[in-house]
């Protein structure tokens, strides 16, 4: 089980969070004036790397704020955790 | 028979002023308190006692903890019985009462011991080869197969015990409580950190407890007792006995099983550490050869720690059987405890050992460059035959020697439990040295010290724990301080030389088993059969033989099999590699892994605060998600057709009262709320007015419906919406998401109001009569108080939210109330409303009164796959703006014109009540495999209409009104119906508009 340190509360167990996906997914604009292809890609595709993985987490029986997190795919080690409002410094 | 024939006069950990009476195999024992099972019936010369998996050969005792492959048993009976225990470590108790777990008619007379005889026909891939065919009698094949496999029994009662989980972190958490854990905790508790070790054994110190060995100066308990005082000084230290660290987990959490006797059963302890040290030693490894698994054949340092520990001689006329110098030590424990040692064979050809000299002074013969080959003997080894070897396993060995015996002790070296490490991650290499796997990289913040660590002399193990003890303490933070290892007086070499299997006698593929796994019955035979049979990855080589399938993990045997594969494949063991070591490390019980979390305390219950009246009204109730709903209030016995049936016709002909307080509601509100809404939902929220309702969808950006619901407009800036009981949580989430993840510069502020309020629905012709006679400060007239719309008001002098909304196609009104206040409300509405015969429905009446109305219930009528289009609900989607899945409705999928529509659907002959979920076809007489064209999602019999409804997606349902399908659903005859509209009653909604 992960251990897991929420920007705001700090480290509490993995059972206090879920997750979110792949972080840095912007919703476009216009989505009208996107091809197929162009709204599939952001729809559907999503990356899956072996090793650093930044991701988005929510501490939903916490503060139920949403944060992201850098986590290795392989190792599970997470390298850090940041708020959304932060600059990524990675 | 005499009492305790194999029990030593004198030593051993066991209190002898408490005799113990115990029950095994229906016949009555005595043992000692600070036995075990195993040992007690070693003590009773008792080796008998199991059946193996699959051929049903005698068994017994070989071990001494949790690698025992066969002495499994069921403990006690009734509500807290358990099945699959290991003898080895089930702790001796007053009236104990142990039964084996296989045999029959008897442990001694198996009918199932047939399947030895034919052994032949049970090799390797025995079942797969067995029961592929005929494919349709593989449940007939499925029954008999679960009858002969399995360890024992479930309790058929409920678990009568209590267990508890305790979650704790600390700075070291030591694994093992022998010489290296106990080193490895003391050094980190001197340091100042928080430390947990545990041992799965009654009293700390492993091998060393009883041992002969002196340290310090001092006797081996001596100086473990010290120990313990000194680890029982420090305040931030735990030490657990008979608690197995059974898991290692990510981010080194890491599961601990408490053995309690007391008011919990066991317990299991979930701790986080910062740094972990793994100190659970090693297993001795047996040596394969022909019958190496009569009862009397037993792992050389178990006969040792049963002498030295327990007190137990396990035979009395003992050869022994060793590759390494441990086997001797072995010889000198049996010689002191008074037993012939008719013979040490050695495989090695020059081997030197210390011990040898008193062992020939005292007159036991010493075979070097000899192997046992064969075991005489069936319920008890009566003799072995030994050969002469030159260490070359493809010569052929001829067995010329015959010592009668009624113990074998065997030693074919140790391997480290590299299991934990493994679990954390680690990786597990091959030591061309010690000739073992021992741990190598490791991925987590843990180190593995003593025997766990390839170390074997205790010198070496005392050492290494504290290094790692004080390692992990550094790495805390803590300042270690220099400790020195106690002195040991005495060193012992192990000089291994491999021996995987003893050379055979004839065809190694016909000889007599000689055993690998003896709990799977897996032999040197069936791994290399699998090799023949073309399997050479050792996972599979495992899955196809049952190597390491037991209950035991392949604690002891594995390491055999590996190297015989590898000697089959002609490759070093490094390349064959091990299987993957999963949690947990020994069987674990259910009743630990549940915990609290049983009964009342499995899930929460939610009751509305109307419950109390449901239940004084004899209310049916339906579980929806987490809440207890009134499913039908049944009058005089009635049964649910007739009590539903009662409560629609009463709501549409004058008046229904409805708990909807489970209806998800959230408060909306802030200067972007209108912003935020039309980008969730797909109407145009910035139109309404304050003071109007609207029904409102949201989708996925897929596209998809998501959830629906009432929102209300309170104000310019305040919202009110609900959604469906189970999304209301989701909903909340999703809504939360977006506005932190994608709009954070909107402002906006969304509460949940679910518990808060609750939702009283008064529904039929009747309903603004009740309103007004209960006494309501505001004009509830049709001009004044419009459908769709919500109004602040006062009703009998309470304040509510009314909104007048329909979901059962009836003049109808929502109360939303303080809960604090709902269950006096209620109950006046329910006094006043006599005249009206006011009828309470349940949810099951509401879903009849809605699917006549063609209203959809998300999650029934839909499934994640289907568009507001698909619904005919394009009325809903506004032109005007984006909102979330606005884009994906131009999917070219999403516009095929054959996607499943929503429609009506009336059984040809007007009384069959379709099934829900049946498949729809269009010709019920074609052959196999019949295209579908749709299902059926909604079926309710509809006392109002007089004939039964179903609501149902059909490909291009909606062009097809008017046509005949099927309804196909199990072995019953299709069902014809014609599909029509989903609205059934009211279709212009007068009703809910204008009455």
């Amino acid at each position: 089980m992960l251990l897991i340190r929420c920007p705001w509360c700090g480290e509490r167990a993995e059972t206090e969070f879920s997750y979110g996906g792949e972080a840095g997914i912007k919703r476009p604009a216009a989505p009208d004036r996107l091809s197929d292809p162009e709204w599939a890609d952001y729809l559907f595709m999503r990356r899956n790397p072996r090793g650093a993985h930044r991701e988005l987490w929510n501490h939903a029986q916490g503060c139920r704020r949403w944060f992201s997190a850098e986590r290795d795919t392989v190792s599970y080690r997470i390298a850090r955790t940041w708020r959304l409002d932060e600059e990524d410094s990675g | 028979m005499s009492a305790q024939p194999n029990r030593l006069p004198e030593g051993g950990r066991i209190d002898r002023t408490r005799p113990l009476s115990f029950r095994f195999n229906r016949k009555t024992y005595e043992g000692f308190a600070g036995d075990t099972l195993a040992s007690a019936l070693l003590a009773n010369d008792v080796h008998l006692v199991g059946r193996s998996f699959k051929l049903h050969r005698p068994r017994g005792i070989v071990g001494l903890g949790p690698e025992e492959p066969n002495a499994i048993v069921q403990i006690g009976r009734g509500a807290t019985t358990t099945p699959n225990l290991r003898a080895t470590q089930v702790a001796l108790e007053e009236a104990l009462e142990a039964h084996p777990v296989r045999g029959w008619p008897g442990l001694r007379y198996d009918l199932g011991y047939v399947a030895d005889f034919a052994s032949r026909l049970f090799g390797a891939g025995f079942y797969y080869k067995t029961f592929m065919s005929p494919q349709r009698s593989w449940p007939v094949y499925e029954k008999l197969i679960r009858r002969a496999a399995g360890f024992g029994s479930s309790p058929t009662e409920p678990d009568t015990d209590r267990y508890e989980h305790v979650n704790v972190h600390c700075d070291v958490l030591v694994a093992g409580a022998g010489p290296a854990g106990l080193m490895a905790a003391l050094a980190a508790a001197k340091s100042g950190a928080r430390v947990i070790v545990a041992d799965e054994l009654p009293e700390v110190g492993g091998t060393l407890r009883g041992s002969r060995e002196a340290l310090a100066g001092k006797s081996a308990d001596d100086w473990l007792e010290d120990v313990v005082s000194e680890l029982d000084a420090h305040s931030d230290v735990t030490l657990l006995t008979r608690a197995c660290v059974s898991g290692y987990f990510d981010h080194n959490f890491l599961t601990i099983v408490e053995d309690v006797s007391g008011h919990v059963r066991q317990r299991q302890w979930r701790a986080r550490a910062r740094q972990v040290v793994l100190a659970q030693g090693a297993f001795e490894r047996p040596l394969v050869f022909c019958n190496n698994d009569r009862p009397g054949v037993m792992m050389a340092s178990a006969v040792s720690t049963y002498i030295n520990r327990y007190a137990v001689r396990a035979g009395s006329r003992a050869v022994v059987f060793t590759n390494n110098d441990s086997g001797y030590r072995t010889a000198l424990d049996l010689r002191r405890a008074g037993a012939d040692v008719e013979a040490v064979v050695d495989s090695r050809l020059h081997a030197e050992p210390v011990e040898g000299e008193a062992l020939t002074e005292d007159g036991v013969p010493l075979l070097r460059g000899h192997v046992v080959c064969d075991v005489a003997g069936v319920n008890r080894v009566r003799a072995v035959r030994v050969a002469k070897w030159n260490g070359d396993i493809s010569t052929p060995v001829d067995a010329t020697i015959n010592i009668d015996c009624d113990l074998v002790a065997m030693s074919g070296g140790f391997s480290p439990a590299v299991h934990l490490f493994s679990q954390s991650g680690g990786r597990i290499e091959w030591d061309l040295a010690r000739h073992c796997f021992v741990p190598g990289d490791r991925v987590q913040a843990c180190r593995v010290a003593g025997a766990a660590n390839g170390m074997w002399s205790l010198a070496e193990c005392l050492g290494d724990g504290l290094a790692a003890g004080r390692a992990a303490a550094e790495a805390c933070g803590f300042e270690a301080p220099e400790l020195d290892a106690p002195a040991v007086d005495a060193e012992h070499a192990i000089a291994l030389e491999p021996l995987w299997r003893v050379p055979a006698t004839t065809d190694p593929d016909r000889c007599p088993k000689q055993f690998i796994d003896f709990q799977n019955d897996v032999s040197v035979a069936d791994v290399r059969l699998a090799v023949r049979e073309v399997y050479r990855n050792v996972e599979h080589v495992k899955r196809y033989t049952a190597l390491g399938f037991g209950t035991d993990q392949g604690k002891l045997g594995n390491i055999n099999g590996m190297a015989v594969l590898a000697e089959c494949l002609d490759e070093p063991i490094a390349r064959v590699g091990t299987t993957t070591f999963r949690p947990p490390y020994t069987p674990v019980s259910f009743g630990v892994a549940a915990g609290e979390g049983v009964g009342d305390l499995y899930d929460p219950v939610r009751k509305t605060a109307i419950h109390e009246w449901h239940e004084e009204a004899g209310a049916e109730f339906e579980n929806v998600g987490q809440w207890h709903r009134p499913w039908y209030f049944p009058r005089d016995g009635e049964n649910l057709h007739a009590a539903v049936a009662r409560e629609c016709v009463a709501t549409r002909r004058s008046l229904g009262i409805m708990d909807a307080s489970t209806l998800g509601k959230i408060d909306v509100r802030g200067p972007d709320a209108v912003t935020f809404l039309e980008r969730i939902y797909t109407h145009d929220v910035g139109k309404m007015q304050a003071g109007r309702c609207a029904y409102g969808i949201m989708l996925g950006e897929d596209g998809m419906l998501k959830d629906d619901g009432v929102m209300a407009r309170l104000s310019e800036q305040r919202f009110y919406l609900t959604t469906t009981t189970g999304g209301a949580a989701a909903v909340l989430a999703w809504l939360e998401s977006w506005l932190q993840t994608e709009w954070p510069e909107l402002d906006v502020y969304l509460t949940s109001l679910t518990d808060q309020y609750s939702t009283i629905a008064v529904a039929g012709p009747n309903s603004r009569r009740l309103l007004e006679k209960v006494g309501c400060d505001i004009d509830l007239s049709h001009d004044a108080f419009p459908f769709m719309s919500t109004r602040e008001a006062e009703l009998a002098n309470v304040p509510v939210s009314l909104f007048r909304v329909s979901f059962s196609g009836e003049l109808a009104f929502e109360v939303n109330i303080d809960s604090g206040h709902a269950l006096a409300m209620w109950r006046l509405l329910m006094d006043a409303g006599g005249e009206f015969d006011i009828t309470p429905y349940g949810t099951e009446t509401m879903h009849v009164l809605r699917a006549e109305k063609g209203y959809v219930i998300v999650g029934q009528d839909t499934d994640g796959s289907v568009t507001p289009v698909d619904l005919g609900m394009k009325w809903m989607l506004s032109k005007e703006k984006d909102y979330l899945g606005r884009r994906s409705l131009a999917r070219p999928d999403s516009t095929r014109e054959d996607r499943k529509q929503f429609v009506g659907l009336l059984s040809v002959d007007g009384s069959t009540v379709v099934p829900e979920g049946a498949q729809l076809v269009d010709d019920s007489s074609a052959q196999n495999p019949v295209p579908m064209c749709g299902h059926v999602t909604s079926s309710y019999r509809s006392a109002c209409l007089g004939h039964p409804i179903a609501l149902g997606l059909v490909a291009a349902g909606r062009a097809r009104k008017g046509e005949t399908v099927y309804a196909c659903a199990g072995d019953v005859e299709p069902v014809p119906v014609t599909i029509t509209s989903p609205v059934f009653y009211d279709p212009k909604g007068d009703r809910q508009r204008d009455g």
